[in-house]
């Protein structure tokens, strides 16, 4: 616990720093740079101190209502895939065998989904729903509903739900596997010779044992789900309407498409500012919790 | 090599008795025929996009287009046997691999000292210097798009696998520090010190000790960096126009005014899963400790 001090090990660090400053400052100072600015054109910048935010923050302004509108959507999204997502994860999880040759491949097989390029991801649900050729969108039509995942709000909704589930619980459920790898058997064992039942030898040993590895795996899928761009960008584009334009595809449009240089950095800036901030304080509470209960 | 024996003996010995204590009883589950059917209609349902994509990928478009068929009634391979005689689609691979392998070797390596600090040492905002590395993770890369393509043109990189491969260390560094540090943190400090009394200066202790006690962490967090950078599209897409354009972009060439060329599109999807499923099958042992960061 007591490490050495050693400010030499500097050293060790220097080059991570200076390749991730290259990557971050310089863009980080040049989206700051941008959202206090003005151009007129002709890289001619002058001083617009705070009046992109002010837009920004104002919802009856079009970048304002947009943005706002955009930023319920991710929370929304955020809130429906990390219901979905943790509890199967872990339902997953205590499925997987835990010897013999079915282990290796089981995992091989769940993981995937991860392994195949988002944009992939996206194409392949672009096909898989497709009410024509689309295995899922033939079959739910077959049965009557009426599923249509460009035209129907709803459908297009639940699409993309459906895709992140796809993609990354397997990501919560390779979490947590590991997790319930790491429960020495002693504990096992005193269930067993209390005749602990099935459901409380989940509640009171292993849920308890997966906090770990659990409050990873929101933060990243909180982080991946705040940030999705590809799948709906490939599958929906954003559509219909706006029903699926969340915050990274409403910023790529402005600040790539329109060349909105101004309210683009701000957007960027506050949807930064946001992602750090929960994923702070979620972080922050959960380790004084653990603190607390001296674990 | 014969220094070196007595230090992997107490590295075993601290490992040991755990992994011999989790194998040994049975845990309590609930019926086997339960849990078996459950994964597997959950991996049933995991792969069926997948095997649409792969049946969609042998057939012609006339079949893809006329109707739903669960297998190729006519298979074809012209689909496959295109992208492999077109200079701009095999190359798009090879962009792809290109900068992979890069940002790889760039992340492993820079990675590795990093994390020996973090876990081994306190120094100057040590706290604060981790939880900047991570907050980088947590920067949605639209952000960065727009910024990255000033900066790479900037400095003359635009359009190479370089700029790809530099632009990915954004995120894949941070992972691999995170990774690797909680593979170090179990591998206990008396053996460091011991190699420092037998002799050892740091850079020997890491190369004859350290890094083979710790390849399992290595391989796994290459892994990671290997897999975040393949399947990362919107900065690939952004950095690069022509010369350097991954498969990923390539991909988007199947959407062209006489309609979509949607069996080329899925012969393509099926070839970028392949190398994501050899490389998981060589870590598939590891993988899931990989995944909890190596903390577990």
């Amino acid at each position: 616990m007591d490490k050495p001090w050693n400010n030499r090990a500097w050293f060790f660090v220097l080059p991570v720093l200076v390749v991730v400053l290259f990557s971050s400052l310089v863009p980080m100072m040049t989206v700051v740079n941008y959202s206090v600015q003005d151009s007129m054109g002709q890289n001619s910048f002058f001083w617009n101190g705070a009046g992109w935010f002010q837009n920004l923050f104002d919802p009856t302004t079009d970048i304002g209502g947009r943005f706002a509108r955009a930023l319920v959507r991710n929370v929304l999204f955020s809130l429906q895939v990390l219901a979905i997502e943790i509890p199967l994860g872990i339902a997953v999880a205590l499925a997987i065998p835990r010897r013999g040759w079915t282990v290796g491949a089981t995992l091989v097989v769940i993981a995937l989904p991860m392994l195949i390029p988002w944009n992939v991801v996206g194409t392949i649900w672009q096909i898989f729903a497709r009410r024509d050729i689309g295995l899922l969108g033939a079959a739910l039509n077959g049965l009557g509903i009426p599923y249509n995942d460009t035209q129907d709000p709803l459908s297009a909704w639940s699409t993309i739900v459906a895709i992140d589930v796809w993609h990354w619980t397997p990501m919560v459920a390779l979490l947590a596997y590991a997790g319930l790898k790491a429960i020495p058997d002693a504990f096992y064992q005193a269930a067993r010779i209390d005749g602990a039942r099935r459901w409380s030898v989940f509640a009171n040993i292993e849920l308890p044992k997966l906090r770990r590895v659990l409050v990873i795996a929101v933060l990243l899928r909180f982080m991946g789900s705040f940030m999705i761009y590809t799948e709906p960008f490939v599958v929906t584009g954003g559509g219909p309407g706006e029903t699926t334009s969340f915050l990274s595809l409403d910023l790529v449009k402005i600040a790539l498409g329109q060349v909105d240089l101004g309210n683009g950095a701000a957007y960027s800036l506050v949807y930064n500012v946001i992602t750090l901030t929960v994923c702070w304080v979620f972080y922050t509470v959960m380790t004084q919790l653990d603190a607390r209960k001296g674990t | 090599m014969e220094q070196s024996l007595p230090n992997q003996a107490v590295a075993a010995r601290a490992v040991l008795p755990v992994t011999t204590a989790s194998r040994a009883v049975a845990r309590p589950r609930a019926p086997r025929n339960w849990r078996g059917l459950g994964i597997s209609a959950y991996m049933l349902v995991l792969m069926l996009p997948v095997y649409w994509l792969v049946n969609m990928s042998f057939k012609s478009n006339q079949e893809i287009t006329s109707g739903l068929t669960f297998w190729p009634h006519q298979p074809v391979l012209d689909h496959y046997r295109y992208i492999f005689s077109d200079p701009a689609w095999y190359g798009g691979f090879l962009n792809s691999f290109s900068y992979v392998a890069i940002n790889t070797v760039i992340s492993v390596s820079i990675a590795l000292p990093a994390a020996y600090a973090f876990n081994r040492y306190r120094f100057l905002g040590d706290k604060h210097l981790f939880f900047w590395l991570l907050s980088n993770l947590m920067a949605p890369p639209a952000i960065y798009a727009m910024p990255f393509f000033n900066l790479y043109a900037a400095v003359g990189l635009f359009d190479t696998v370089w700029a790809v491969a530099l632009a990915h260390c954004l995120f894949n560094v941070p992972l691999a520090v995170w990774i690797l540090e909680g593979f170090i943190a179990g591998v206990p400090r008396e053996i460091d010190e011991t190699a420092a009394i037998d002799g050892y200066s740091l850079p020997r202790f890491f190369v004859k000790i350290f890094i083979p006690l710790i390849a399992n962490g290595i391989g796994v967090t290459a892994f990671f960096c290997f897999m975040f950078s393949w399947v990362e599209q919107l900065l690939a897409t952004t950095l690069t126009t022509v010369n350097a354009k991954p498969i990923v972009s390539v991909m988007t060439r199947t959407y062209s005014s006489a309609g979509m060329d949607w069996g080329l599109l899925a012969a393509a999807g099926v070839l970028t899963m392949i190398p994501g499923a050899v490389v998981i099958w060589f870590v598939r042992n590891h993988i899931a400790k990989g995944f909890a960061l190596g903390r577990v």
